[in-house]
């Protein structure tokens, strides 16, 4: 085994650590959402210290990482998809906290009808599928099931677009008070957003296994 | 256009196949790295570039190496000569009993040059090619063996550079070195890389990854990758490549 080895599974076995804690946040969000739930609510933003923590010490190990063993090829391409995958998934519990707060700061003024109508449980669930799809991937090297999984991204568009219509029917009928539904059309946003950032893990992980570059990466139009 | 060009090179101790059908290009004002295991061929292939593997007895080549569009290896290349335009630093320092000067100054003399100016100017230039003039011109005439290590490497260099080589090949140039006399090595082989084309072997891959502009791996006797350095070191293209730059093997 070489020497650079326990560090790198180390260094795995944290960020499969902080995919599983942002998996968490994701899975009580489901239920904080369902029931209202405003404790719930709080565990979340609870959550959200520990994945910063996580974070910064992903970022301590691949500074290590990088400064004692030098690493090169497969090594260096896992340890620079570490610190990006990592800062994906700070990004991604940094909106799921959003919408935790959402719950805790209005829960008086909404209820499970509303929520359903943005679809925000549909789109947690795509989510958390996607997550895991990445977890799986990262753990077994399978840049095959991260390419397959981040094609789930393009589901959040229609959410997106729903959402508007949604949101604008709402306003109209005057039943609701417009500032609780400009926020939950940010959310939706947010979730969309953490969906390109799932997406953006998958990327990493073909980068990391194979290194084929799929950033910004545009089909070319026919002609 | 390739500068130096082998083609099926095969090489040989007795009946000990040491080098597989190496084919490669090396482009001019290029630093070139070999790098792979001991044993694994690299520094034979390296010293094949100018005939030094001809003193061993029982060495046999077949293939051809080309060096501006002319093989080395035909009966009628003149050895010396091609000495003189493939020049070569080794692993340890090895400069002359004699003072700074008539090291640098020794294949100078060896090929009839005499006058004092016409030496003066080469060993001063040389000296400044070799980033070692602003340490020495005080003391040019005391014993190359009152440098440093770093600087009796860097002389090495000087005096490789006096002959005026079109080549240089650099053995393992830093490996007896501590890391600042490492770092001028390394500085200095991007500076002479305008002038120069140089081919190095060294152990140290981050020497290679630093200072060359394509690496080969050697294996067993094979080329098994040869590649731009960058992408070497980042995706190697060859499983065995990657297992050794990142200490899997080896």
């Amino acid at each position: 085994m070489s020497i650079i080895e326990p560090e790198l599974t180390a260094l795995k076995d944290n960020l499969l650590d902080m995919i599983n804690l942002v998996i968490g946040q994701i899975e009580r969000s489901k239920d904080a959402i369902d029931k209202v739930d405003v404790k719930l609510a709080e565990e979340i933003m609870e959550d959200e210290k520990k994945i910063n923590n996580q974070e910064l010490s992903i970022d301590r190990d691949c500074e290590n990482v990088l400064a004692l063993h030098t690493p090169v090829a497969i090594d260096l391409r896992f340890v620079l998809s570490a610190l990006r995958i990592s800062n994906d998934l700070e990004r991604i519990g940094d909106n799921t906290n959003g919408l935790a707060k959402f719950v805790k700061q209005n829960s008086k003024e909404i209820n499970k009808k509303l929520l359903e109508e943005f679809k925000l449980k549909e789109m947690l669930d795509i989510l958390s599928s996607m997550l895991v799809g990445m977890r799986q991937a990262l753990k077994d090297e399978d840049s095959a099931l991260a390419k397959e999984t981040l094609k789930k991204n393009m589901l959040f568009d229609e959410f997106n677009k729903k959402a508007l219509k949604t949101a604008e029917a709402i306003l109209k009928e005057q039943s609701t008070n417009p500032k609780i539904i400009l926020r939950l059309f940010s959310i939706v946003r947010a979730l969309e957003r953490s969906g390109a950032l799932a997406k953006n893990i998958g990327e990493e992980i073909v980068f990391y296994v194979e290194a084929e570059v799929l950033k910004h990466y545009k089909k070319p139009e026919k002609e | 256009m390739a500068f130096i060009e082998a083609k099926k090179v095969n090489a040989y101790y007795g009946t000990h196949h040491v080098l597989t059908d190496i084919s490669l290009d090396i482009k001019l004002n290029s630093v070139t790295a070999f790098i792979g295991p001991s044993g694994c061929g690299k520094s034979t292939f390296l010293r094949m570039l100018n005939r030094m593997n001809d003193y061993i007895e029982g060495f046999s080549s077949t293939g051809e190496i080309l060096i501006d569009d002319k093989n080395i290896y035909k009966k009628s290349v003149h050895v010396e000569e091609l000495r003189q335009k493939v020049g070569m630093v080794f692993q340890k320092p090895n400069p002359f009993p004699k003072s700074i000067f008539d090291n640098v100054a020794y294949g100078l003399n060896l090929r009839g040059i005499k006058e004092k100016k016409i030496l003066d100017e080469r060993v001063e230039k040389s000296l400044k090619q070799a980033a070692l003039w602003s340490e020495v011109k005080d003391k040019l005439n005391k014993s190359a063996f009152s440098l440093s290590g770093g600087q009796q490497q860097r002389l090495c260099i000087a005096r490789t550079l006096a002959v005026k080589p079109s080549i240089i090949l650099m053995d393992e140039p830093a490996a007896s070195l501590d890391p600042i006399s490492t770092s001028k090595i390394e500085e200095l082989i991007a500076e002479l890389k305008e002038e120069y084309t140089i081919v190095i072997v060294t152990h140290n891959m981050q020497q290679a990854a630093r200072v060359s502009d394509k690496t080969g791996f050697f294996y067993l006797g094979e080329l098994i990758e040869y590649d731009k350095t960058k992408d070497l070191f980042t995706s190697p293209k060859e499983k065995k490549t990657e297992n050794y730059i990142t200490g899997r093997f080896g």
